[in-house]
């Protein structure tokens, strides 16, 4: 209550020392006086929402976007000769937002980097297309997604826009199997995604570069990506992968066929973890679906499989001696930092398959072999040390016997002799 | 040679005049030890001390690598154990001569316990010993920390709980001893100076005590052999037993230098203080019976809440041991006393059975 | 004992005296041994985890150039920038932990498993990479080069 108060009188300082462009709203706002007297969330909601909202930090009032005037107390300010359009819809809505933010030279004003292309955008996106063509006023708007009388930055964790909240906001009309069955759309990507290995690093991860639903699809020329090759979106952060897929066969191949490039083999919204079992012919591979063992493909994921593996495999034996070794007190730090170089050797390896010529693979898996191999050896030469070690213990532990036994003679010399002999009462 | 031998008197016999050796020359060849079928427990004592002395040998050595904080302190034992020559064998040597000389210390006590050597006039011999045993028991407990590994960490932990049950004081307690509410870096600096000052401080004094007191007193001969007349034999202490103890404690070498190649000292991974506690978190074997007999007790007895009465019955039997040399009046009088006998052997099988089952218990239960 | 045994029984202990002798000395070595080991520091020098001495001089790092160093057993980076200021980067990428490079040509560390970037504030610019490298603290000393955890 008392952050409402002051948000409140954050506005008003706002609106007296307001830039004297802006259509100043006083503090006398008439619009907002009887609205927020009103016992109807529909016409007193806008009002509470609206004090959080970036538009009244930057001193904006209701009649900037609903028109009409605000000194006039009751109906008389909402006379359309006098500018009032109501609560906007469907274009309106294109054409309130875009007065200003289409408009460089008054943006400038408030924020010099945001782009003022989102009008235009919208109009080649599927939303504006369907506005545009059909009329359709059921398809997304500005406010449809920026949620009016509260419209945040996408930086600020509330706003609707905000990385991880934007598959949620999209939800609110794709999850909707009432709103998309006209569409012939399906409403499963959400749930997909929310299974997805990039879902989980945004969401959980915080890490704000993972791809939600408008990485893909754009934000305001919101579009499906090319059917028949994702790639250059997923290249963004997977370059390696796209340019080793897009110089190989299956890259024709799938152009051809018309299927879709990265997410023929990875999916499209439930992208999960990549694993090696995706690769070759056994049990959750995805050669399987064109390749069996009796083909060249087939022999060739088995060929990159067997590769990946055997360095995996490999590494695992060299880490394991080596631990072993390190355990037992052998100094073994510097064969496990370059074990580390055999694990990135390892993931280029995986990374060279999506070339699908084993002969890259192989070539990127050498230097993690040869890595694995000395490795393995120093760790095995390290226990080796050990043994040496125990020869040296052994040997201390004779001198040892040898000096026990020779007490034990003194004892009985000492005990033996007559002149020696101990206190015998 | 003859010259020799004239500086080497001239050296002595300066010496002699400002400390007086002479005395302690004689007191040494004077020096006995009765010669009967049990005097093989006369050795346990000697043992114990040698163990102690490798200890300090071994625990100075480790202070010259190991750093007591939280950021360093694993870091450190895991440098001294991979790149200092034979870091491993110091480590492991003060680690097994830890364990070896807390079992010797046990058996000394036992031995000492089934002789009556704690008759009239040995009582404070007792006394001292006990208080030694004390000591080398909060030696293993503060020590098992410093490497700052999971384990330990835990096991700290847990160890340190104990003394929260304790009402009114026990927060407190608890408090003083980790340095705070929680096992932290606090506690390890905390334990470490426990550990390489107070406790050696502490522990010259009594063993000081304990050693002067059996100089003076001899050796004690069990009742039932002085019963049967007087010891027939008797050893020279210099040089008949002092050979045999350095042939045990040339044994205990060779025992040590085998267990550190073949069993090093592990040092497991770092302690992590937000990480969940490992399954399976066991106290050293010493502790084992008292850590299993408070799992075994039941949330509340009478009413009382169960850990708390475990401790105080353990806190008991320690006085009860304590104070055995008053309670054995029949001893003290040189009659039989069957019934302390019972006793030792009752803590002694409860010892090794509650050890055996918290060993073998379900570390899940 | 007879007093024609008297010799042999001289002889004997003068062998068991001189076995005791060379064998107590031999123990003493084989204890001591490993004791004059232990103290003379190892050729690692300190092992603070908290910093590392680099095994080589400020003038062999001319600038725009990377040299890779070991932390622990852990991979580090120190770059020298266009503009002569020296810079310490783990070398773990924060994607999948690959080791990184420093590109002479692009004057950014790049990271040759998924081509990722980062710039020489250690900030990922470019590729998978979900987080900027971790920086390490540089000190140079003389000839010498101390990288050390920040504080």
């Amino acid at each position: 209550m008392n952050r409402n108060v002051t948000a409140a009188a954050v506005v008003v300082a706002l609106v007296l020392g307001g830039a004297p462009e802006v259509l100043a709203q006083d503090s006398s706002d008439m619009c907002v006086e009887c609205h927020r007297a009103l016992d109807s969330e529909p016409l007193a909601g806008p009002v509470g929402h609206f004090e959080a909202d970036i538009h009244a930090a930057a001193g904006f009032g209701c009649v900037d976007c609903h028109g009409g005037d605000a000194s006039i107390a009751g109906p008389g300010g909402m006379d359309p000769a006098l500018g009032f359009i109501g609560a906007p819809r469907g274009e309106e809505v294109i054409a309130v937002c875009g007065r200003c933010h289409s408009d460089g030279e008054f943006m400038r004003q408030f924020n010099p980097s945001l782009r003022v292309d989102q009008v235009a955008e919208y109009w080649t996106s599927r939303h504006g297309q369907r506005l545009a063509a059909a009329g359709d006023t059921a398809v997304a708007t500005c406010a449809d997604c920026h949620a009016p009388h509260g419209i945040r930055p996408a930086s600020d964790p509330k706003s609707t826009v905000y990385p991880p909240t934007v598959a949620s906001t999209c939800g609110r009309c794709h999850d909707d199997a009432a709103r998309m069955g006209p569409y012939d759309i399906p409403v499963d990507q959400h749930e997909n995604y929310a299974r997805s290995v990039h879902h989980e690093a945004l969401v959980e991860g915080g890490d704000h570069s993972a791809p939600t639903c408008n990485d893909c699809h754009g934000n305001h020329g919101a579009a499906p990506p090319g059917l028949s090759w994702v790639g250059n979106v997923c290249g963004q952060c997977h370059a390696v992968m796209a340019e080793q897929y897009g110089e190989s066969r299956h890259a024709q191949t799938f152009a051809a066929l018309g299927m879709p490039g990265c997410a023929t083999c990875h999916s499209n919204h439930e992208i999960r973890e990549a694993g090696d079992s995706l690769l070759g012919l056994g049990d959750g591979a995805v050669c399987t679906t064109c390749h069996s063992d009796s083909d060249r493909g087939g022999s060739a994921a088995m060929a990159m499989r067997a590769g990946i593996d055997s360095l995996v495999s490999e590494i695992e034996a060299a880490a394991i001696v080596l631990h072993e070794a390190e355990q037992a007190g052998m100094e073994v730090s510097a064969a496990q930092s370059d074990l580390t170089d055999s694990r990135s050797a390892l993931i280029m390896g995986r990374a060279a398959m999506h070339s699908f010529s084993p002969d890259a693979v192989t070539e990127a898996l050498a230097p993690g072999r040869e890595i694995a191999r000395t490795s393995l050896e120093e760790g095995q030469s390290a226990l080796q040390d050990l043994r040496v070690r125990r020869m040296g213990l052994i040997a201390s532990v004779a001198v040892i016997l040898i000096l026990i036994l020779a007490l034990v003679l003194k004892v009985r010399q000492i005990e033996s002799g007559p002149a020696d002999s101990p206190g015998r009462a | 040679m003859e010259n020799n031998e004239s500086r080497l008197s001239a050296i002595w016999n300066w010496l002699d005049q400002r400390i007086g050796l002479a005395p302690a020359v004689s007191l040494a060849r004077k020096k006995e030890v009765p010669v009967h079928k049990h005097s093989i427990w006369y050795y346990m004592g000697g043992m114990t001390l040698f163990l102690y002395v490798v200890q300090i040998a071994t625990g100075i050595l480790l202070l010259i690598y190991y750093r007591p904080s939280a950021d360093e302190a694993y870091e450190s034992v895991q440098f001294l154990m991979t790149d200092v020559k034979f870091g491993w064998l110091v480590r492991s040597i003060h680690h097994w001569a830890a364990n070896l000389m807390i079992l010797m210390a046990f058996i000394h006590l036992f031995s000492v316990l089934f002789m009556k050597a704690y008759r009239p006039p040995r009582e404070l011999t007792w006394f001292s010993g006990v208080i030694l045993l004390a000591l080398a028991l909060a030696f293993g407990f503060t020590g098992y920390l410093l490497p700052w590994n999971e384990l330990a960490y835990f096991a700290t932990r847990v160890g340190t709980e104990i003394l929260g049950v304790f009402p009114l004081v026990g927060d407190f307690a608890l408090k003083i001893a980790r340095g705070g509410t929680d096992v932290t870096g606090a506690t390890l600096t905390r334990f470490y100076g426990v550990h390489v000052a107070i406790l050696p401080a502490i522990g010259f004094a009594f063993l000081g005590l304990h050693l002067l007191l059996v100089q003076k007193l001899g050796m004690s001969v069990p009742p039932s052999i002085e019963n049967s007349g007087s010891p027939k034999r008797a050893m020279k202490f210099v040089p008949n037993f002092f050979l045999r103890d350095a042939i045990g404690w040339l044994v205990a070498v060779a025992l040590l230098a085998t267990l550190a190649a073949f069993l090093p000292a592990h040092l497991g991974v770092k302690a992590d203080p937000f990480a969940p506690a490992p399954a399976g978190i066991k106290p050293e074997w010493y502790f084992m019976f008292m850590f299993h007999q408070l799992k075994l007790l039941p949330a509340h007895i009478l009413g009382i809440e169960g850990e708390l009465v475990g401790i105080m019955a353990f806190a008991l039997g320690g006085v009860f041991l304590f104070l055995i040399p008053f309670l054995d009046r029949n001893a003290a009088k040189g009659k039989p006393s069957p019934l302390f006998t019972w006793i030792g052997i009752a803590i002694l099988v409860y010892i090794v059975v509650m050890t055996y089952l918290g060993f073998t218990a379900d570390p899940m239960g | 004992m007879s007093e024609s045994d008297r010799p042999t029984a001289e002889s004997r202990r003068g062998f068991v005296n001189w076995l005791l002798g060379t064998s107590a000395g031999a123990f003493a070595v084989s204890a001591f041994y490993p004791v004059v080991r232990f103290i003379v520091p190892p050729a690692e020098a300190e092992s603070a985890t908290s910093s590392v001495t680099l095994p080589f001089t400020p003038a062999e790092i001319g600038a725009n150039e990377g040299k890779q160093f070991r932390f622990g057993n852990r991979p580090g980076l120190l770059v020298r920038t266009p503009t002569g200021e020296l810079r310490a980067f783990s070398a773990e990428c924060t994607h999948l932990s690959c080791t990184v490079q420093y590109r002479t040509d692009e004057s950014r560390i790049w990271c040759a498993c998924h081509n990722g970037f980062f710039d020489l504030n250690g900030r990922n610019v470019q590729g998978p990479p979900p987080r900027p490298l971790d920086t390490y603290d540089v000190n140079v000393r003389g000839d010498q080069i101390v990288v050390s955890l920040k504080a």
